[in-house]
């Protein structure tokens, strides 16, 4: 298993988590003890894959730097304690334009290939390159410092950063194609940096909403995929495995987060959306009165049609699928969202709440044609075969 | 890292000022070219006339081609330069947004173009 005690260990308690989970189903196997190190053998595989693929990214992202920058900046300025964190903010300067700014820190600080930034921002693969290239040329022809800007300029790029933390993090939360629906070692390594940003400014209250946003999501990873590799719905998660204790760790940060500033921001209120779906211990007792509130008022700071959307559904968990499926249709209705796979997901769901199987198999359908997630698209082909039943 | 600062602005402008306050701008001009020096990052400035004095070149098979003026008709034309040696571009942005210009016009910062051996 490799000379790395800690892995070792790491990997035995992956295993034994494993069998807490499978042998009250499966039953014990007949060998208890063998069964648990080809386990755990096979978790350190995993883990190794995980951290050399990392690694990689390192060395890969080490060389670019010094492709971008002829000489990287001395170490005397602790302003912001990592050195990528530095990169972050850098890669965020306002010299560059916003378009610029998320796919150049997918890729250098991130570590994303150009199809997975691609996919990340729904974009084509060759305008994702060419905003990489013309980025790094500016950064270098127009002398962008590639290190920690100065106090002052934190506040300014802190939009900017938290927004590029946050998709780096959803696309290691939800990877957004193939087979793997979550990457671990991203969004751990969002959740780093969103750390750092937060201990920077603490005072600031989106980067604490942040941080807990990505927390509360994190909490519910080890429930959100089956063994099988299936995507499990928040609803049909096994609450005893979220991990209660960053659960814990992060309502006092949506406290913050909350009553720094008044009107919340977005963070802090999808923060505080997620912590009310963590204090229901089974679904039945989530407050969903108090997450439609949450929805009206995060649609009102962030008016994108995806919050709408999760506004409808959180709605019809309140007031019905009747009140949650006239709020989809005026998206619908609206032209807004066709493209996007959950908003017929959504449709189907209230659809068939109602009864109204026909209509249900078509959006999910519907759904089904645009979905790339290959679990995502397994569940919805099982809705769609009960809707046909 | 030398970059050109470009100051434009609605030359029309000045005009319309009163004499005591244009001589008012001026101290700020002269004060900002002075900081600029004694912090050494310029030695070389200058303001240009209007936009009106302008004469454009180009080649006409051979034969210089001259026209009065600068060709685009736009709000803000460009009156006068900084040449800048600083650290980098976060320097460079510190003395843009210093220069008078930036209050009523724009700075537009052009990292110098090195060649080698130049």
């Amino acid at each position: 298993m490799g000379g790395d005690v800690d892995r070792a260990e790491e990997a035995v308690q992956d295993a034994y988590a494993v069998a807490l989970d499978r042998w009250p189903r499966d039953g014990v196997p007949s060998t208890p003890a063998a069964w648990i190190l080809t386990t755990a053998k096979r978790r350190a595989i995993d883990r190794l894959r995980r951290e050399a693929a990392l690694r990689d990214r390192q060395a890969l992202l080490a060389h670019e730097l010094e492709e971008a920058v002829r000489e990287l900046p001395g170490e005397d300025d602790e302003m912001i304690p990592d050195e990528r964190l530095g990169l972050v903010f850098a890669c965020c300067h306002p010299a560059l334009a916003p378009e610029a700014q998320v796919p150049l820190t997918l890729r250098l600080v991130g570590g994303l290939t150009v199809p997975e930034i691609a996919r990340a921002l729904l974009l084509p693969e060759p305008t994702v390159a060419q905003r990489l290239v013309r980025a790094k040329k500016k950064v270098r022809l127009s002398g962008i410092p590639l290190a920690e800007p100065e106090p002052d300029a934190l506040p300014g790029r802190l939009g900017a950063v938290l927004a590029v933390l946050y998709l780096v993090f959803n696309e290691g939360y939800a990877a957004t194609a193939g087979d793997a629906l979550v990457r671990d070692d991203l969004a751990a390594e969002a959740i780093r940096l969103a750390r750092i940003v937060h201990e920077l400014l603490p005072a600031e209250p989106e980067p604490a909403g942040l941080l807990a946003l990505m927390l509360l999501h994190q909490a519910r990873r080890p429930a959100r995929v089956s063994e099988a590799g299936e995507l499990v719905l928040l609803s049909e998660q096994d609450r005893g495995r979220w991990d209660r204790a960053a659960i814990e760790s992060a309502l006092p940060l949506v406290d913050a987060g909350l009553t720094l500033r008044h009107p919340p921001g977005p963070y802090a209120l999808q923060a505080a959306i997620a912590a009310v779906h963590a204090r229901a211990p089974r679904p039945e007792d989530t407050d969903w009165h108090e997450i439609a509130l949450l929805y009206r008022e995060l649609v009102r700071v962030l008016p994108s049609p995806v919050v709408a959307l999760n506004r409808a559904v959180a709605v019809s968990m309140a007031a019905g699928p009747t009140a949650g499926l006239a709020l989809v249709d005026e998206l619908v209705a609206r032209g807004e969202l066709d493209d996007y796979h959950l908003l017929h997901a959504a449709r189907a769901d209230l659809l068939r709440r109602l009864g109204r199987n026909s209509d249900a198999a078509a959006a999910y359908e519907r759904a089904l044609a645009l979905a790339t997630n290959e679990p995502e698209r397994r569940f919805l082909a099982a809705r769609l075969e009960e809707c046909r039943a | 890292m030398r970059y050109m600062l470009l100051i434009y602005g609605d030359e029309s402008g000045w005009g319309t000022l009163s004499e005591a306050d244009q001589q008012t701008e001026m101290a700020k001009w002269f004060a900002y070219t002075e900081e600029m020096q004694k912090a050494g990052v310029s030695t070389q400035g200058d303001a240009l006339q209007p936009t009106a004095t302008a004469t454009t070149v180009r080649d006409n098979g051979g034969e210089p081609l001259v026209t009065d003026g600068p060709f685009a008709e736009t709000k803000e034309q460009l009156g006068g330069y900084y040449l800048l040696d600083v650290a980098d571009l976060d320097e460079a942005i510190k003395w843009a947004h210093k220069c008078p210009g930036a209050k009523y016009g724009k700075i537009e910062l052009r990292p110098i173009q090195e060649f080698p051996d130049a």
